[in-house]
């Protein structure tokens, strides 16, 4: 036996195990929120008169239009997957590109939402904002937690997302090995569940 | 080692994911085109159940769930179903210190 034998590295690769990984994450990711929603059903359960009130000073139209646009995210996300598992590398990257652009998208609409409601005046702590009726600051208070904290998760998500098109581009992500973007993709597609339930709870209470 | 098992491919077709996405934005226009019906109590409901329907959706199709293991499937059914037991514990203690 040579002592210059080459050693070549034990390429361990479990696939089901790492998506297992991501999906516990996720589990973690729920109870987070679950959590807020569950406060914020005691809260509507109580404050009934009060949420629907404060939730028609809601923009449903910016509202809807940011539903579409992160389902649509999650389209251009998945097909990325697709086309990478296809071969086509290009086509991968250019779909992954756009998921980012939709995730910039529904920031930009979140940024014009909250400076209209910090212009009126309705952020937490201003004045105006807690002299009215207690259920009304409890909407707002849970609005800014719940929305906000979706909005971080779809800035992170999108950093994700970004470091995966450079992985896909320097050949780290390939064809036969795409786990990670397929990881990314699952963290993208339950931050779009998030919204799904948010979007209902937040702007469409009747 | 066999490759096909190292990595199980879930070999879809683009239109499928299509198909699933024009539901989502149907079912996003059916929830904002109800919610200025007013039924009352069942608007919670309705709403709701529309989420659910579209959170089946990308589960099982964007999500793969579908040609997932069973365990995959397992993992999240107890999570969901803890989920339904706290909030019925949880309302169940509201409705009587509510009043």
């Amino acid at each position: 036996m040579s002592i210059k034998e080459e050693i070549i590295p034990d390429v361990h690769r479990d696939d089901i195990r790492s998506r297992m990984g991501i999906w516990l994450f996720l589990f973690s990711e729920l109870l987070l929120f679950g959590g807020l929603f569950f406060m914020y059903s005691v809260y509507r359960f109580t404050h009934q008169q009060d949420f629907s009130i404060a939730s028609k000073e809601m923009n449903t139209f910016l509202g809807t239009l940011n539903t579409v646009i992160l389902l649509t995210s999650s389209l251009t996300m998945v097909l990325s997957l697709v086309a990478l598992q296809r071969g086509k590398k290009g086509l991968s990257v250019f779909f992954q590109i756009v998921t980012i652009l939709f995730g910039l998208t529904f920031m930009v609409n979140k940024v014009i939402e909250w400076s209209h409601e910090f212009k009126v005046g309705n952020y937490p702590g201003s004045a105006i904002l807690s002299s009215r009726p207690p259920g009304q600051i409890l909407y707002f208070g849970l609005y800014y937690c719940m929305v906000g904290l979706h909005g971080l998760h779809v800035l992170v998500g999108m950093t994700v997302i970004g470091f995966m098109t450079v992985f896909t581009i320097r050949n780290k992500i390939t064809q036969d090995n795409y786990i990670k973007l397929e990881a990314a993709g699952l963290y993208w597609h339950l931050v779009d569940i998030i919204w799904i339930f948010l979007f209902p709870l937040f702007y469409l209470i009747t | 080692m066999d490759d096909k098992k190292l990595h199980d491919i879930h070999s879809h077709s683009y239109g499928i994911y299509i198909l699933v996405w024009l539901a989502l934005v149907a079912l996003t226009g059916l929830t904002a085109a109800v919610a200025g019906i007013n039924f009352g109590k069942l608007s919670i409901v309705v709403a709701i159940l529309i989420a659910v329907v579209k959170s089946y959706l990308v589960l099982t199709e964007f999500m793969h769930l579908k040609s997932e293991q069973r365990t995959f499937k397992v993992f999240i059914f107890v999570a969901l179903f803890f989920i339904l037991v706290s909030l019925t514990l949880l309302f169940s203690d509201y409705s009587y210190y509510g009043r």
